[in-house]
């Protein structure tokens, strides 16, 4: 059984409708939402050792909404999530957190925050020398180590 | 139960102190062996190597054993602490998933009893270290400058870091405050040095550095002592260390990378498995002969605890900051570092300075922190949140106390069936008030920087990399587990070279000062070959 099919099809639906919730798509900058369905993917093929927590924060959700959070009006879902964040612990942080990294390595996110898309090796990254001259003030009040007997 | 040939030293453990006492002792010629329960790591396989650089530093590239699981690693129940134990098991142990920045303890640490009437003076003092402290810099390869007036004097063969766009913002706002900073000491090599790349500012540096930038001994000392003849062996967990009749040490059974059961004898043991698995190894050596473990008729091995309570603050700038473009920490300040018992405390704290961090790891910290948004306007602010951090940390004085300790897990066992160790931790009074000085001193310093949104961890829960004084050493056997110069008092040919050696453990991170002990617990067996065991 692949990582995706781990989840059951009302789990996948309500982890889109709750990451959407977290991270909704936005036109003034030009990004998805996290229910796109190559975050939406990304976090199903990637799942891994946070499966197990995540199925339990969904199943804990489920049991906020008594039904599939989509089909709650607008008010009734946004108080299950906010109680969903406020007392789903361990579990409802797995389940976000697997939504906020799998958003923020998406390529059209990370160009959208002017982000390079590439890991940090081996290319790296310049930086400015700074001015020492900062440090004057510091070497002209000096100082003296606490002398040990 | 298989039997090798006698070594004349065995190391267990082939970390920090571990490598140095390796390398050291390589001059005697002597049959040294040492045994680590990981392997060689692959910087090809480092997370900066990858797009999802930083989703690994919450699974497999935790600072958490309990939650990386390896299978080199070992489970440890820290339930009863606030501070959760962080570390890396592997060859260059926890140097491999370190922050590199390179403080060193100072003079007055090593004499708090007579300068503060706390807790106990060291049985050695600073200037006995400096020779050790100076070889291990060039070693380690330790960019910095040269002249701070609130640090011992360092001559790092290297120039330090870039103070970046991070560095400037605090630099002015400790300006305008009047206090002390200065660019840090690191291992992170700013040129070329001897065979390692320059640091090219992958800015992932604490979960391994895969330019080679950043000191780790399986990068630095191994490779010379190995071709000096040091035998390395990994995947090689230890079990527990057996006796003779004499009461001497004889070897120790441990579990090769087949699982097998095996022991190796060996004329001098030394242990370097840090300040939890040293006491774990020691408590699970009981006989009938050390019937409360091996080296502990002191009844202090595992006791007196010390992890440097984190207080962080950190809050956002108008300007830019370094982000995940840089090393995580450049600069330190020692203005706090002294006793002034104006401030309510004794002793004092060491402050280090955050650069930033990188989108997911700003997006996860906020959002826990309730400071970014569900919703439309999620964007607005994680825009101006992401690239903006500037963190400030108290790294505090944690003083000895007994009721601070590591025992062995009545239940809880590694995937070899031995008993994993069990923290009991509590953060006292004293640290207490200093972690609550050292957050408002930061507040100030982050207000000075024009910083807003401001929040703490107090303490940094998975903060607990500096394991310190759970075998201590000292000149009374009844008050410490080895002597002045790290041979147990029990044991006459076992030694202890690791963080569980400090008697008090400082307001700094403790890496050089631990690896400057090996190498002076090295020196002093090299000196006393003749008579090592009298």
């Amino acid at each position: 059984m692949s990582v995706s099919n781990e989840l059951t099809s009302t789990q996948r639906d309500d982890l889109r409708t709750i990451a959407a919730m977290i991270i909704p798509a936005s036109d003034e900058y030009n990004v998805p939402g996290a229910d796109d369905p190559a975050v939406q993917a990304d976090m199903l093929t990637t799942l891994g050792r946070d499966t197990m927590l995540v199925r339990a924060a969904l199943d804990y959700l489920a049991g906020l909404a008594g039904k599939p959070l989509a089909e709650l009006d607008t008010a009734r879902r946004d108080a299950i999530a906010a109680e969903f964040r406020a007392t789903g612990g361990v579990a409802a942080a797995t389940l976000v957190r697997v939504v906020l990294q799998c958003y923020y390595r998406d390529d059209r996110v990370l160009r959208s925050l002017g982000l390079e898309l590439r890991a940090p090796f081996p290319k790296g990254h310049v930086l400015p020398e700074g001015d020492w001259s900062l440090l004057d003030p510091v070497k002209a009040r000096g100082g003296a180590l606490r002398r040990a007997p | 139960m298989n039997k090798s040939d006698p070594v004349d030293v065995l190391i267990i453990g082939a970390g920090a102190s571990g490598a140095a006492v390796a390398w050291s002792l390589a001059e005697t010629r002597m049959h040294i062996l040492c045994l680590d329960q990981g392997g060689w790591m692959k910087p090809s396989e480092y997370p900066s190597t990858g797009r999802d650089w930083e989703a690994k530093f919450y699974g497999e590239w935790s600072t958490s054993p309990n939650v990386r699981a390896r299978p080199e690693d070992y489970p440890i129940n820290d339930d009863n602490s606030p501070i959760k134990v962080v570390n890396f098991n592997g060859v260059g142990g926890s140097t491999v998933m370190y922050t590199a920045h390179w403080p060193r303890l100072h003079p007055s640490d090593f004499k708090v009893k007579t300068l503060d009437g706390v807790a106990e003076d060291w049985p050695i003092d600073y200037d006995t270290l400096v020779p050790f402290f100076e070889e291990n810099d060039r070693m380690m390869g330790v960019s910095g400058l040269s002249g701070d007036p609130l640090s011992p004097l360092t001559h790092p063969p290297m120039p330090p870091q870039p103070l970046g766009l991070s560095g400037p913002l605090i630099a002015k706002a400790m300006n305008k405050l009047g206090w002390h900073w200065w660019p840090s000491d690191t291992t992170v090599a700013t040129m070329d040095y001897e065979g390692r790349a320059r640091c090219i500012n992958l800015g992932h540096c604490t979960p391994a550095c895969a330019q080679g930038a950043k000191a780790s001994t399986d990068i630095t000392y191994w490779p010379q002592a190995i071709r000096a003849g040091v035998e390395l062996k990994t995947h090689c967990r230890v079990r527990e260390i057996l006796t003779n009749e004499h009461g001497m040490a004889s070897g120790v059974v441990y579990y090769d990378k087949d699982g097998i059961e095996q022991f190796q004898p060996a004329e001098v043991v030394i242990i370097a498995c840090n300040g939890v698995g040293t006491p774990r190894l020691l408590l699970n050596s009981a006989s009938g002969r050390f019937p409360n473990g091996l080296a502990n008729s002191s009844g202090l091995v595992g006791k007196n605890l010390m992890f440097h309570p984190y207080a962080q603050i950190y809050g956002f700038v108008k300007e830019p900051t370094d982000s995940n473009r840089a090393p995580p920490t450049c600069l330190w300040s020692k203005e706090f570092y002294d006793t002034d018992l104006s401030r309510g405390f004794v002793r004092g704290y060491g402050i280090q300075f955050g650069r930033g961090a990188g989108p997911v790891f700003e997006a996860v910290a906020s959002e826990q922190k309730g400071i970014l948004p569900w919703g439309a306007d999620h964007h607005r602010v994680f825009r101006r949140l992401n690239g903006h951090r500037l963190a400030v940390s108290a790294i505090c004085e944690d003083l000895p106390e007994e009721h601070n300790r590591v025992t062995l897990d009545p239940v809880l066992k590694d995937s070899h069936g031995i008993p994993a160790p069990k923290i009991d931790y509590t953060i006292s009074a004293n640290s207490r008030k200093m972690m609550e000085h050292g957050l408002a001193r930061g507040k100030e310093i982050l207000e000075a920087a024009g910083a807003t949104d401001i929040c703490t961890n107090n303490p940094i829960p998975w903060g607990g990399w500096h394991l310190l004084g759970t075998a201590r050493m000292g000149t009374d056997p009844a008050r410490s587990v080895v002597n002045e110069w790290g041979r147990s008092h029990d044991v006459k040919n076992l030694f202890i070279v690791d963080g569980s050696v400090f008697v008090t453990s400082g307001g700094v991170n403790p890496t050089s000062t631990i690896q400057a002990i090996a190498l002076y617990v090295a020196d002093q067996m090299k000196q006393r070959l003749a008579n090592l065991f009298d």
